[in-house]
């Protein structure tokens, strides 16, 4: 066990865990944050998708004794009351079907349209490919993207 | 055909009382009586024993709250549903709140999400509640106003006097009308009048969803929650022999390690009771991350179990089901189904002289089609939470149907029913994995053992590699065709492992002088359940793709020899004919021939593909359109006819069916779960593969056939029709057909 201090959406946030405890888990165990998803703790389906110093990075394989003094943004902090625009996409797009992976989606989506402001079919799917949708809901998720990349 | 106008032999009640504070609720209670019919067995039962509970509250500050308590899978009758009661209400949709706070209400138990029928069998229930409130807010402005009842209108949630001009919210009227009994008969809107009802409506959920609050059952949580994860055999035919969880209980956090026993011996299971493993090994801890790190710290030896027989009740009847030793393969699998086609099987159904038909026959087209076992894989694992203590048994979990869970638990934990409350939380995706509740009884006994409230979570290799899988299904088409080229005779022969596939009646029944199904079946120890349209997404792989090949030996059109079958099936039907409406099965496949221009002739040089089939009482049929780029099947568009009867929201019945498509080819394509020794050779999303972003189609156009039918199912029915679609277009691009699933890429290269 071991204290860390975290930066997580603006606040600061003191945990005492194994150093080895992935983010996703002491975000949903110990932080009581459970909007960042478990889908399979291999870096291989997104869902635990989160900004690390505004960049995506997956939750399952960031260990809490790595994070230091980069800041954290979770789905719960990526906008004050569900106002980013891509947020306000996903809800115009009406995207979600179980919604399960959705926050992992849009955390992906929010960090691509960071780096880029407009980006094409093919950049959306290479950019969006490690997040898996069991749903299906691909179609709009590419729809909500460039919705809101008109709009940011 | 099967038509839900039929079938409502139906106990409802309604029930109305006054709100503290003011306003009404009504009380909508409805179990469905009908009995299943003989001819249906295993999982179609569960459509016949659908009940319902909910309820409409009108406050005094006009708030029209809004229960619908099926469970939310993602199908979207969390919004459906409620827009019928509004529709009836008349209530502005805008002022209307559907019950959201999924953790801190007692929710009843009586529902269930499965098999397409949550619109389809509370359509007409719904629809009365909501005319029964809105006749009793009439009557009490009729009485206020002393005007006569007839003269009271409605609109969007406000009652009206024309003459007089008064008028009033409904929350003004509504404690008045808590004291008007609820009528017996009320006159249900006409179709033609809808407002709300089959225009599109956002999601109720949508903000929660994309703001991550805690909706699902891996998010429950309650003070003082321990978290359990069980350790179950890494093969199909093991079961546990002993355990030194020494080193595991010296790991940090770690509370117990113990085994549990799921069901006693002699126990007799009824149909959901589906468990894979009886014996579980378990360990309790303070939190995810550190029972993950325990259970590799477990030393455990396993031995083989050895063959059982089992009788297991589904719905008054009974069967025995035998559970083989050994470790089975995939390979050894296809290789005995392949021995055991050849045997002869179950006469499902005959019309007229299959036999001398094909004896006569100028030409036989034979075909084998199969297909692996499937994960469900849905997005958010298995987990349950529990706390069982002396007098109550209390559980929060994503369930599908906690109907068929609670008599099961209520037994096995000694308890009356009444002392064991389920709460269902938000699913992140079913696909009917969350039929099969074992994960509910496991919460239970470990929570019983540790006096504690305790958090079960499968992680994705536990959820991956439990079984509960799709059957592994194979199916002999044949086809007899006399010298002139004209089909004479038709035979199905289909088995699997450890069910078969064959739906005897639906098309091409009826629709050919001589018929015959046949099925047969090999036991296993993999268990198998529920899948997204259970048999059908085999059934219309095989024989949508058998009738494109028979097309093209009989130089028709492919969509031309489907309408004349259907003709036939219409005209001069063969044998029983009761189970698919030829016109609205013709009607998805005209729909879909239009709307792709498939007669035009810009469209002839395309790599596309059709099929179309009717399950869960609704026809669909899909044209995909391809290419092959770098070896690789590259969906560029896909059109989508549906007949699904009345669509209650236009816009989330797109969602669902673009959803079904993208799954369909993701399955087609890729979908496998292969065993060797009994070890599943896939355990994680990164050896299991399932489609992604890039290789879900460009474009996916949605038509829904315009009709005044009673709502029928729609999560199921665009599914299966989609692999032989897929397959269908793939030849055209490729000049190969494809008999075995998964189509994988190789194939096509
Ligand atoms: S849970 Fe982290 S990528 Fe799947
Ligand atoms: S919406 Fe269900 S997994 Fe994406």
């Amino acid at each position: 066990m071991a204290k860390f201090t975290l930066k997580i959406n603006g606040q600061t946030h003191r945990v005492d865990v194994d150093p080895s405890t992935p983010m996703l888990w002491v975000l949903r165990d110990h932080l009581d944050m459970p909007g960042t998803k478990y889908g399979c703790g291999v870096a291989a389906c997104g869902a635990c998708t989160i900004h690390l110093d505004g960049s995506a990075v997956r939750a399952c394989q960031l260990p809490v004794s790595t994070v230091k003094n980069q800041e954290i943004t979770t789905i719960e902090g990526l906008s004050a009351s569900g106002d980013h625009p891509v947020q306000r996409a996903w809800l115009e797009h009406d995207v979600a079907q179980c919604g399960y992976c959705q926050a992992g989606q849009i955390m992906s989506a929010a960090s691509l349209l960071k780096i880029n402001p407009n980006p094409t079919d093919d950049d959306i799917d290479a950019f969006m490919s490690g997040n898996i949708c069991r749903c299906g809901t691909y179609l709009r998720i590419k729809a909500a993207i460039k919705t809101a990349a008109q709009q940011s | 055909m099967e038509n839900n106008a039929t079938t409502y032999s139906r106990r409802s009640f309604l029930k109305v009382t006054s709100l503290t504070g003011g306003g009404m609720m009504l009380g909508i209670h409805w179990l469905a009586g009908a009995a299943p019919s003989a001819a249906e067995t295993g999982l179609d039962v569960v459509k016949e024993t659908f009940s319902f509970n909910g309820h409409i509250k009108i406050t005094s500050d006009n708030i029209i709250q809004i229960m619908a308590q099926n469970p939310e899978f993602g199908q979207n009758v969390k919004t459906s549903l409620p827009m019928i009661v509004a529709e009836e209400l008349d209530a502005d949709w805008k002022n209307v709140v559907v019950e959201q706070a999924a953790f801190d209400l007692k929710l009843y138990t009586r529902q269930f999400a499965g098999g397409s029928q949550s619109v389809r069998t509370t359509w007409k229930a719904l629809r009365n509640a909501g005319a029964s409130a809105r006749h009793m807010l009439r009557e009490a402005a009729a009485k206020t106003w002393g005007v006569p009842l007839d003269e009271v209108t409605t609109n969007a949630g406000v009652l009206l006097h024309e003459k007089t001009g008064k008028s009033v919210t409904y929350g003004e009227m509504a404690s008045a009308a808590a004291e008007i009994p609820v009528p017996t008969d009320v006159k249900l809107k006409d179709l033609k009048d809808f407002k709300i009802v089959r225009s599109p409506r956002k999601n109720v959920d949508g903000l929660n969803i994309v703001t991550g609050k805690p909706m699902f059952g891996l998010d429950y949580r309650q003070k003082d929650m321990l978290i359990a994860m069980i350790q179950h055999p890494p093969a199909f035919g093991l079961k546990l022999k002993s355990y030194d969880a020494k080193q595991a209980l010296k790991m940090p956090g770690i509370k117990h390690v113990f085994t549990i026993k799921l069901f006693p011996d002699k126990y007799e299971r009824q149909i959901f009771d589906t468990r894979t493993f009886n014996e579980a090994l378990v360990v309790v801890g303070k939190s995810t991350w550190e029972v993950m790190n325990a259970r590799k710290k477990l030393k455990v030896e396993w031995e083989p179990i050895t063959e059982k027989v089992e009788c297991v009740h589904s719905f008054g009847s009974e069967r025995d089901e035998i559970t083989p030793a050994g470790l089975e393969s995939t390979d050894q699998h296809f290789a005995k189904m392949a021995e055991r086609a050849a045997q002869s099987a179950n006469e499902l159904r005959k019309d007229g002289d299959p036999e001398a038909a094909f004896k006569n026959a100028a030409f036989i087209l034979e075909r084998t089609y199969s297909a692996p076992f499937l994960a469900h894989n849905t997005m958010e694992p298995m987990n349950c939470f529990a706390h069982v203590t002396e007098s109550k048994a209390f559980f929060a979990g994503p369930l599908q149907a906690p109907e068929f869970a609670e008599k099961s638990l209520a037994e096995r934990f000694g308890m009356p029913l009444e002392q064991v409350e389920i709460q269902m939380t938000r699913m992140g995706g079913g696909f009917g994995r969350r039929a099969y509740a074992h994960y509910m009884l496991e919460a239970g006994l470990i929570s019983q053992r540790a006096k504690a409230p305790i958090k079960l979570v499968y992680s994705r290799e536990d959820d991956m590699t439990y079984g509960i899988y799709r059957p592994a299904y194979t199916a002999t088409y044949r086809a007899a065709l006399d010298a002139n080229k004209q089909l004479i005779g038709f035979h199905v022969k289909g088995g699997g492992i450890p069910e078969h596939p064959i739906a005897a009646d639906r098309f091409p029944a009826s629709a050919v002088d001589n018929y015959l199904a046949e099925g047969w079946e090999i036991p296993s120890n993999l268990t198998i359940g529920a899948f997204r349209a259970p048999r059908s997404n085999f059934n219309a792989a095989a024989e949508q793709s058998f009738l494109d090949e028979l097309a093209e030996t009989m130089g028709k059109d492919p969509i031309d020899l489907r309408l004349e079958m259907l003709q036939r099936a219409k005209d001069k039907p063969v044998g029983k004919h009761d189970n698919y409406d030829p016109d609205r099965y013709a009607g998805v496949l005209k729909l879909v021939r239009e709307k792709s221009g498939w007669d035009l002739p810009e469209n002839k040089g395309k790599n596309r593909g059709v099929a179309a089939y009717f399950c869960h009482n609704s026809y669909a049929a899909h044209v995909i359109d391809l290419t092959i780029k770098d070896g690789e099947p590259v969906v560029e568009q896909v059109y989508s006819a549906v007949d699904c009867g009345i669509v209650i929201n236009p816009d989330a019945a797109a969602n669902m069916v673009e959803g079904a498509v993208v799954d369909g080819i993701g399955n087609a394509l890729y979908g496998a779960l292969t065993v060797k020794d009994g070890v599943p050779e896939q355990n994680n999303l990164n050896t299991y593969r399932i489609i992604r972003h890039h290789e879900a189609p460009k474009k996916v156009d949605v038509h829904f056939v315009q009709n005044d039918i009673d709502p029928t199912g729609l999560g199921e029915p665009p599914f299966p029709p989609v692999f032989a679609a897929l397959a269908n277009a793939l030849y055209r691009a490729t000049g190969k057909r494809l008999y075995k699933q998964p189509f994988g890429v190789k194939s096509v290269e």
